[in-house]
């Protein structure tokens, strides 16, 4: 069974076997407004826990996409660079931003439940 | 100092306003909707804008208000019928920007309408260089409502029957609720349309007729969006004290009979018109779907910096990135290959004309 996790950075992490699957909150795109440009991290790459792993444009501002884990990234979403839109459409699913094979499972434990992430979305934007 | 707030504020939280502070008002940045599907209806149908926070400054008064006006705008006040509007600036000694506003020849006197976050300034700048001579009211008793976009006039049509009979850039005095509105055809939008300067216990009623006959309220970010493709400036990003009006490619807000006569910042801008500028504004198109925004910095091709953007978003009505900004005047020219600084890279872009969006003015046709 696959494990979904959510970081204060406002992005998901769904984790099966090694392969993480990441991408932004809804609650992330109702803040931004509409999505105009989506930029990925380069297959191959390797990003580290908490840095800079891509940076999404609304037409109001420009914000940075955070990696909740470390890891290689093994596969990007073409789909939402062609069409930036469809992050706003469909965030927590087909509008996944990169794939990573994970370095240390650990680093999921420091994130939060799907319950503990809509407290935290709730809280901060009030 | 507190927030304010204009008389539609109730209106803006009704139809699902997200609110930011905006030169001290609290004022929408977008609706429902979002920034895309409302500078969309605005291009296709009509948007209704609060920009209530914006001054109305009336002066009127003896003496020879036109000619003492002449010395502070550089615009030919002389020649303005009753009723018409000219684009111009507030310059101050070294010819740089301000403000930039739109007076109209009233009955009695002039309007000035300001930017909300320059006007209190504004108020004092000008009542100081007239010497005291003249009622000078900066009116908060009225809102302001612009109506843009191919059905606006349609649309105001039928909440005040002939006022579509105005023409571009002139205003006159209607009547809504048996009370005096003031229209003027204009707006910032790159489309046909109104400003409405009605009195704030009218404004929400008022606009909730124009939503009735088929408008929307549109937020200040689509304005934004809306405005950047129509290539027009925004006071603070793309003018600003230091820049003059030649550099920031506005010569045609100054008639030639102006130029050899005394206006403030008159001298540097004679001195400009001969001897050409430095920096230009331009119109800039990024190669790719980056967006370079304001402050951005601007390279040749040999890595030299040759300026920066100072408005940049993506254009919904054109899909694409556009920016502007000032670059060295000799890499003004269109189709010059240049280079934005985004996130540490060095993005293509090329010099392009202005606007992005065509422009869709009514230049005087009448009942059309």
């Amino acid at each position: 069974m696959s494990e979904v996790k959510y970081s204060k950075e406002h992005e998901w992490i769904k984790l099966d076997g090694e392969e993480a699957t990441i991408g932004i909150t809804k609650h992330a795109t109702e803040m931004l407004g509409d999505i105009v440009f989506a930029e990925l991290p380069e297959k191959g790459s390797n990003v580290d826990k908490d840095g800079t792993a891509g940076v999404v444009e609304s037409t109001k501002a420009a914000s940075d996409v955070y990696t909740p884990v470390s890891g290689e990234v093994i596969d990007t979403n073409q789909m939402i660079v062609d069409d930036p839109s469809k992050i706003n459409e469909d965030p927590e699913e087909s509008a996944w931003f990169f794939k990573l094979k994970i370095k240390d499972k650990s680093e999921m434990g420091s994130l939060m439940s799907k319950e503990e992430y809509e407290k935290f979305a709730k809280e901060t934007s009030a | 100092m507190s927030i304010k707030k204009t008389s539609l504020n109730n209106l803006h939280i009704k139809y699902g306003a997200k609110l930011v502070e905006f030169a001290g008002y609290q004022m929408p940045i977008q609706y429902k909707d979002g920034i895309i599907q409302e500078h969309k209806y605005t291009r296709s149908h009509s948007g209704i804008f609060d920009v209530s926070h914006m001054g109305q400054l009336f002066i009127s008064g003896g003496g020879d208000l036109t000619n003492d006006l002449e010395k502070i705008f550089p615009a030919d006040l002389k020649k303005l019928k009753t009723n018409q509007s000219k684009y111009s600036f507030l310059m101050n000694n070294k010819g740089g920007i301000q403000d930039d506003l739109i007076i109209t020849k009233t009955s009695d006197g002039f309007l000035i309408i300001l930017n909300a976050a320059c006007k209190y300034n504004d108020y004092e700048v000008i009542k100081s260089k007239l010497d005291n001579q003249y009622k000078l009211n900066l009116d908060e008793s009225l809102s302001l409502i612009a109506l843009q976009g191919p059905e606006a006039k349609n649309v105001l049509n039928k909440v005040i029957p002939g006022c579509d009979s105005l023409k571009y850039m002139n205003g006159n005095n209607h009547v809504y609720k048996n009370e005096k509105v003031y229209i003027t055809r204009s707006g910032y939008t790159g489309e046909d349309g109104f400003e409405i300067s009605i009195k704030n216990s009218d404004a929400e009623t008022f606009v909730e007729n124009l939503i009735e006959n088929g408008s929307k309220l549109i937020g200040l970010g689509a304005r934004d969006t809306l405005r950047m493709e129509a290539g027009l400036c925004l006071y603070g990003n793309d003018l600003d004290n230091d820049t003059s009006p030649i550099e920031a490619n506005l010569k045609w807000a100054i008639p030639k009979s102006r130029i050899e006569t005394e206006f403030v910042g008159s001298e540097v801008l004679k001195n400009q018109f001969q001897s050409g500028v430095k920096k230009l504004r331009v119109g800039i198109k990024p190669d790719s779907k980056v967006i370079a925004r304001g402050n951005t910095k601007i390279y040749n091709d040999k890595n030299q910096e040759i300026g920066k953007v100072t408005s940049g978003t993506f254009g919904p009505s054109v899909e694409h990135p556009i920016a502007m900004g000032y670059v060295d005047n000799s890499y003004s020219t269109v189709n010059t290959k240049i280079f934005l600084e985004v996130r540490g890279r060095k993005i293509p872009a090329n010099i392009c004309n202005l606007p992005f969006y065509k422009k869709n003015y009514v230049k005087g046709e009448i009942n059309v």
